[in-house]
């Protein structure tokens, strides 16, 4: 199905990162946000406020966000889309109910503009070092996805995608931007709505006495019902029954959880995003994601001019990580090289893949700025030395 | 165009911001380039000082911050203490030259400078200041197609103040061409007039 017209701002825009990404909202058709005000990210409901009224729906600024990121979740059981929006301290507030979304298969999206941490850290500027929060931040076992976007075009490209897999999952959606991308003013395209691919919410088919909320289709992800049309359904964060009615046994336990992470095999084996160049004769890769991978890009130029055959591995989805591919492509080259704006987080993800077929090598910064490319350069010369 | 780095700064409230947004939006949707605008944004951008950087090239720009700009527009005495220094050698130093006393620079630098709040005066509003300049550094860089540049200026505006912030910018484009021929009559090619002033 296409976008709705009403939330979809066609045409060239220059705008930052996070209007770009409640851009992208709109268009995907977020019609309720809540969220509880933190730099670098408040930009993205400030607009959202803006723009709602004229779009048709809802913005409420709660008291905390824990409030907001329980808040969208009711709004999605009552039909519609909905997200938060936040930097590292909310986000952290945030994890309870993310767990919460991912145990009661609740569609949504949490965009989390990444900033110096730990604690208040550096509120107006970038960091990547919630990556590892995003994927287990919250108690228990679920699978998570989480996407890294590096420009302000594609916050609201992949803010649609995120809409569109939480919708088709029925899980909780990271969007991990950072302060730079969430700050970075560029050219934005927003296409025509007919042009905008929406994944629906996937609403049973079942008659109300027949309908049973966590009886998994054959994906494993389970309809939802339309509220307030007959149907029964019980939304609980105890484990529960196909029924959804809590059931406290091993059997039932084992059932949901692996289904929870399983529902997301898809995305880890095919599916996955990423971003690959000069793959083909390379003999070290840079493996990279958000505002890096730019400035990664840059030293990749920089070795390319010095005749060394380098290439890169952009990861967009970093959750579920695209484990098979990085196993292939360290089977192929001496190196994987991984800068990020961490003291070392995506980097074992990586080394976990690679199996020790390649060697890996961090690059880390702890944030406040981005890379010099002359450090991921050096990386690169080291490797191929 | 080759990658050119640019850095817009002054006082909060002489509108760096939308100068710096102007820029960009000319080369990067009126004229079919490329440009990154990212803001300084913390403790230091406080105190009432405001500072935009904005990356111009005919290919996607990679690394997204300046640190030795090709061009620099200050309207402000604090921004031209802070900022002159990082200019490359060989760079264009603009200044409103009323509020700002250029001292102690390297040789090989360009300075121009405006009275861009006494022009934006005349215009009725003090406010256009900044577009002033913006229309002051179209004329002297070069740099842009100055037709992009007005259509950014009538885009990124208020419907009301539309015309005013046209004329803001015709008033520092004639203002920057007429120094430009000013100087190419002197012989001057290094050395503004501002900066002999200060000098003699």
């Amino acid at each position: 199905m296409h976008a709705d017209p009403k939330g979809v701002l066609t045409g060239v825009h220059f705008l930052d990162g996070d209007h770009a990404c409640c851009e992208g909202a709109l268009a995907a058709g977020a019609r309720f946000a809540a969220g509880y005000p933190i730099t670098p990210s408040t930009e993205v409901v400030e607009r959202f406020a803006a723009r709602i009224p004229t779009v048709g729906g809802l913005f409420v600024q709660m008291e905390d966000e824990l409030a907001a990121s329980i808040a969208i979740q009711g709004a999605v059981w009552g039909g519609a889309k909905a997200f938060t929006v936040t930097s590292g301290p909310g986000f952290s507030l945030m994890m309870e109910h993310i767990g919460y979304a991912a145990m009661t298969e609740t569609p949504c999206v949490f965009v989390d503009v990444q900033r110096g941490g730990p604690s208040t850290g550096l509120p107006t500027l970038p960091a990547q070092a919630d990556m590892m929060q995003a994927r287990w931040g919250s108690h228990g076992d679920y699978g998570m996805i989480a996407l890294c976007p590096n420009s302000p075009q594609e916050c609201f490209d992949l803010t649609i995608q995120a809409f569109n897999l939480s919708e088709q999952f029925r899980t909780p959606v990271m969007v991990m931007l950072d302060e730079c991308v969430g700050h970075m003013t560029e050219k934005v395209v927003i296409p025509p709505a007919e042009q905008i691919e929406i994944y629906p919410r996937r609403h049973t088919a079942e008659p109300p006495d027949r309908y049973q909320p966590y009886a998994p289709a054959e994906d494993l992800v389970p309809a939802m019902a339309h509220a307030g049309e007959g149907y029964r359904f019980h939304v609980t964060g105890l484990t529960h029954d196909e029924r959804g009615y809590p059931s406290m046994n091993v059997e039932t336990q084992d059932r949901l959880v692996r289904r929870l992470q399983a529902k997301l095999r898809p995305l880890a084996e095919g599916l996955e995003l990423f971003a690959a160049s000069d793959l083909g004769d390379a003999e070290v890769a840079v493996v990279s994601y958000g505002i890096t991978s730019r400035v990664a890009k840059r030293a990749l130029q920089l070795a390319r001019e010095r005749g060394v055959r380098a290439g890169e591995f952009r990861i967009i989805s970093a959750w579920p990580f695209p484990e098979d591919r990085l196993r292939a492509l360290a089977g192929r080259v001496k190196a994987l090289i991984v800068p990020e704006l961490n003291l070392g987080q995506m980097v074992y993800e990586v080394e976990r893949a690679a199996a020790g077929q390649a060697r890996v090598r961090g690059v880390p910064h702890a944030g406040g700025g981005v890379h010099d490319p002359e450090q991921i350069l050096a990386a690169i010369l080291e490797a191929v030395r | 165009m080759r990658l050119t780095e640019i850095r817009i700064a002054g006082f909060g409230g002489q509108g760096v911001i939308l100068a710096a947004t102007i820029i960009g939006k000319a080369a990067a949707i009126f004229q079919g380039g490329y440009a990154t605008m990212t803001q300084s944004f913390g403790p230091e951008a406080r105190g009432g000082s405001s500072s935009a950087q904005v990356i111009l090239s005919d290919e996607p720009i990679l690394y997204p911050y300046v640190h030795r700009p090709d061009v620099l527009v200050v309207m402000s005495q604090e921004a031209f203490t802070r900022f002159a220094p990082e200019l490359k050698p060989g760079g264009l130093l603009l200044v409103e030259q009323d509020l700002v006393r250029v001292t102690g620079l390297p040789t090989g630098l360009r300075v121009y400078g405006v009275p861009a709040t006494r022009l934006a005066e005349e215009l009725g509003r003090k406010m256009v200041l900044n577009v002033v300049l913006v229309g002051f550094f179209g004329a002297v860089t070069g740099l842009l197609d100055p037709d992009a540049l007005r259509r950014a200026v009538a885009d990124s505006v208020p419907a009301g103040f539309r015309e005013l912030n046209l004329q803001a910018f015709e008033k520092g484009f004639a203002h920057g061409l007429s120094l430009l021929a000013t100087m190419a009559r002197n012989g001057e090619t290094e050395v503004s007039p501002v900066a002999l002033e200060e000098e003699g």
